[in-house]
């Protein structure tokens, strides 16, 4: 008995030994290798899909253009210039109406336990993936929605009379017109191919929603497995069509509270974390490095213009003139960011220095509102998005900077805000009165800001979430399309502009870089210039001896601070 | 022995009936429609809509609404959530699980702290230790759990870099899921990486059980002081005593068995406090556990799974009270007399 006694007594002490001996003599051998051939990335949130053709929203096509697809053309370097992708060259006719794509034959399909391709990438991939979202007939077209922002909001359907396949590798492009963007919206991440193969298997399998939920592309990485809100684990596809990658899992620890990922980083339970918040502190660390890309975006605040006050022009102006935009710059973006004069930023070559700008002028604002009939004041709500976007690294605080700024006029602010999925889904439903949001461009050429954010036709099924619709307007980007003559785009962008200073369906406030951290052994170009990043050069520093093969560093350069 | 099980069970019914019907009403409190409320189909058509109003009965009295929202949770369907659309059985099932290896190292951390430093300070009962220990106790009891988590981690995870400070388990290994019980699913697993996988889990669970450890092990301390004191006075002991065994006869063979019963009781209603704490620590330490789940339920107004949330956690801190007094009428004869349910 008492042996037994003393034995219970001694259980704690013993267990507490086996605890700290099993921590402390943790063979560190095999985790070693294993995080060295791998790279967590913590990003801000869920994304809605796995095929970047159905959202524009970053997070989305952060965690798939680039990681799981390739589209036909890319952009290259520092001039952003075309370059061969999928297709290993091009041909464009004199007319530029017909567009000729010349593919390679040596790329490969992902191979996963959902799907196992048995041919290489051919003409009817292509085809496939852009049937879908050109013909309404498609059988993947309504699947999933049926929703192709990007495509509806430039009128891709509008452009392309018919696509041709020549032969097993060459198909050609019919347009109704000529179009200078049609090129660039091609080299998005949004036009990727899909297999042809693999919707047929689910077509017989009759599971036809999987394909945007088990995806299967021809990019570096492939799809293992995804948890809503939690995680997203990504293989190094081996087949790929050039060099692969040289990480072997990808891994995105998905974490939208921001302070949650420095958290994660400081404790190098992350190796690159998205929208870091902490610059300095980031910085003065000699093991993170932090590292800012300057992109075409805007950051805006946002009318919707359907409902009541805002359907009013005078109450647009007056919220507008009340903000004190410099105030939101210096706190929100700490001065990393540039303050927005309209939603074209000031690198882009379309802007015109000359456009007018709606300064701060509470009393005007105030004397506007009198006049619109609102002299008491009103109660509106404010969408704040609950993610940290480059273009507003904190909607909500800004929310509430801005209802102080309105408190002065009179006008009293509720601060709303949902799970980001969520968000988006109601305020493509037009549930809100005003909304902090923003746009990051997907190709430098302008009409993908105008476009998308403000259209009649974006209104509708795109990202004009002001429903705002002007004639005018919409004539004016017409006419900057089919011409090829630059100064006369540019003149009639800024009469765009113009008209969007006028009407104010937008106020947009800064242009911003977008910033990441991450730990100084990780290398590598993950910031892209435009769209989603990518995964597929970077490696781990203490990796490079165990690999023979070296790298031409044949990288795009890049503008990094 | 059987009456005293018989009398738990009814207890139980009759605790999960008010439960139930608690859950229910708050369906008719939230704002929405009820069986929108009840089911979480917020995207339901027409003809859905017509389905659910006929499967939860919406047209009878409130009596046959009950009675079919009861069905409903007996067969286990608890709806499904506004947020993600998902059946929240299954939710609960893969996240509970969590909780409960959290909360269960949490207590087995407390216990095995708190009660030998309460029965310490019993011994020197007066003296600089109790006192010493006592002032700690109250100290850690006083310290509010969010507090402590942060700091946790802006110590040992930021300063030292020596401990996780979210998570089960790094991401990079792959355990399958079995039982939900992270330690029991990498035992499990054919992973290569096993070993470093359950290393890799301990490190993770330390920072945020010690966390929840700290309040219950106080009371553990003062609880098993008490019952220490009360035990050292009686004549057992003095008798023991004045038949000459020594000190360590008297503490292990006879004090600590006599007050452990004591404590065994409380054991149970610190487990409740303990899953209120672990619900904070886990939004703090990002555990995928259900009360991390249920404040985001909150957050995101998904009526549906705070409703049927808060019932499977009740339920199951129910369950728990319940076993806790099993142990205790198994260990102590008395209490099987006791007439009424406590």
């Amino acid at each position: 008995m008492a042996v037994s006694m003393m034995n219970s007594k001694f259980i704690p002490f013993l267990t507490i030994t086996a605890f700290i001996s099993l921590i402390m003599g943790c063979n560190e051998g095999n985790i070693l290798s294993l995080s060295e051939r791998s790279i967590i990335y913590c990003s801000e949130g869920s994304p809605e899909t796995f095929n970047p053709q159905l959202s524009t929203s970053g997070t989305t096509s952060d965690a798939s253009a680039k990681q799981l697809y390739n589209s036909l053309i890319v952009y290259k370097g520092n001039k952003n210039t075309l370059a061969p992708s999928l297709a290993s060259s091009w041909h464009v006719t004199r007319d530029g109406k017909k567009i000729t794509f010349y593919l390679r034959q040596d790329v490969n399909f992902h191979q996963t336990g959902y799907f196992t391709p048995t041919r290489k990438l051919n003409a009817d991939d292509v085809l496939f993936s852009f049937n879908r979202i050109l013909n309404k007939d498609h059988a993947f077209h309504q699947i999933s929605g049926g929703q192709y922002s990007f495509f509806q909001s430039v009128k891709f359907s509008e452009l392309v009379e018919k696509i041709e396949k020549i032969n097993d590798f060459t198909i050609r492009f019919i347009l109704k017109r000529n179009d200078s963007s049609f090129l660039a919206n091609l080299a998005t991440d949004y036009a990727v191919i899909l297999s042809e193969e693999y919707g047929q298997q689910l077509t017989i399998q009759d599971k036809q929603h999987e394909i945007d939920i088990l995806p299967i592309g021809t990019g570096p990485f492939k799809l293992q497995d995804y948890r809503v809100g939690s995680l997203i684990r990504f293989y190094r596809h081996d087949q790929y069509w050039q060099e692969k990658a040289k990480i072997e899992q990808l891994v995105f620890d998905i974490s939208p509270n921001k302070s949650n990922r420095l958290t994660k980083l400081l404790a190098k339970e992350c190796d690159v974390s998205s929208y870091p918040i902490a610059h300095t502190t980031i910085a003065e660390r000699s093991d993170l490095t932090l590292e800012s890309i300057t992109s075409l975006n805007v950051g805006y605040f946002g009318f919707n213009t359907k409902k009541a006050p805002f359907d009013n022009k005078l109450v647009r102006q007056a919220i507008s003139l009340a903000i004190n935009k410099q105030a939101l710059i210096d706190t929100i973006y700490q001065g990393q960011a540039a303050r927005a004069k309209s939603i074209l930023p000031e690198t882009s070559w379309a802007y015109d220095s000359e456009t007018p700008e709606l300064g701060y002028d509470p009393v005007r604002a105030k004397s506007l509102l009198e006049v619109a009939g609102y002299a008491q004041g009103f109660t509106m709500d404010i969408w704040a998005m609950p993610v940290q976007r480059a273009y507003n690294p904190s909607a909500v605080t800004m929310a509430k900077l801005i209802q102080a700024d309105l408190k002065k006029i009179g006008v009293k602010v509720k601060i709303i805000t949902y799970e980001w999925s969520t968000f988006l889904r109601r305020l493509s439903q037009g549930e809100h009165q005003s909304f902090l949001l923003g746009w990051t461009a997907d190709h430098p050429d302008p009409d993908n800001f105008f476009t998308p954010m403000l259209s009649c036709t974006s209104r509708e099924k795109g990202s004009n979430r002001t429903f705002w619709c002007n004639k005018e307007y919409d004539e004016l980007l017409k006419k900057a399309l089919t011409t090829t003559n630059m100064s006369k785009r540019k003149s009639y962008y800024a009469q765009a502009m113009t008209i969007i200073n006028e009407e104010m369906p937008l106020l947009a406030i800064a242009h911003s870089k977008r910033f990441q951290a991450r730990g100084t052994d990780v290398k590598g170009d993950i910031l892209e210039n435009f769209g989603g990043i990518s995964f597929y050069e970077v490696y781990k520093n203490n990796e490079v001896s165990n690999t023979n093969k070296v790298m031409a560093p044949n990288k795009k350069a890049k503008v990094i601070d | 022995m059987l009456t005293f099980t018989l009398r738990r069970l009814a207890l139980f019914l009759f605790t999960m009936m008010v439960l139930t019907l608690l859950s229910f009403s708050l369906s008719f409190l939230f704002p929405g429609d009820t069986v929108i409320n009840h089911s979480g189909q917020i995207n339901a058509t027409a003809t859905d809509l017509a389905k659910l109003n006929e499967a939860y009965q919406m047209d009878k009295n409130i009596f046959h609404q009950y009675t079919a929202y009861l069905q409903h949770i007996i067969h286990g369907d608890f709806g499904q959530s506004m947020a993600s659309q998902s059946p929240i059985s299954n939710e609960i099932i893969e996240l509970l699980p969590a909780t409960i290896e959290l909360s269960l190292v949490a207590l087995l951390i407390a216990m095995l702290v708190g009660i030998p430093l309460g029965f310490i300070a019993a011994i020197n009962h007066n003296k600089t230790s109790d006192n010493a220990i006592l002032s700690l106790a109250m100290i850690g009891y006083s310290i509010p759990v969010f507090w402590l988590g942060l700091l946790a981690i802006l110590l040992f995870s930021i300063g030292l870099g020596w401990l996780p400070s979210s998570g089960k388990i790094s991401l990079l290994f792959e355990i399958e899921f079995v039982t939900g019980i992270q330690f029991i699913d990498i035992l499990l697993s054919d992973s290569p990486y096993k070993w470093q996988a359950f290393n890799n889990a301990s490190a993770h669970i330390i920072l945020p059980a010690c966390v929840i450890a700290l309040a219950p092990a106080t009371i553990f301390i003062r609880l098993s002081r008490a019952a220490m004191i009360e035990v050292l006075a009686t004549s057992y002991i003095r008798a023991a005593r004045a038949k000459g065994l020594n000190f360590q006869q008297i503490i292990f063979r006879h004090a600590i068995r006599n007050a452990l019963i004591q404590i065994i009781r409380h054991v149970g209603l610190q487990f409740a406090n303990l899953v209120t704490l672990a619900m904070v620590t886990e939004v703090i330490f990002s555990w995928p556990g259900i009360g991390r789940w249920l404040i985001e339920s909150i957050s995101q107004r998904d009526y549906t799974a705070i409703q049927s949330g808060l019932l499977a956690l009740s339920c199951f801190i129910f369950i728990v009270h319940i076993l806790t007094d099993f142990i205790y009428a198994a260990l102590n004869p008395l209490a099987r007399g006791n007439n009424h349910g406590s």
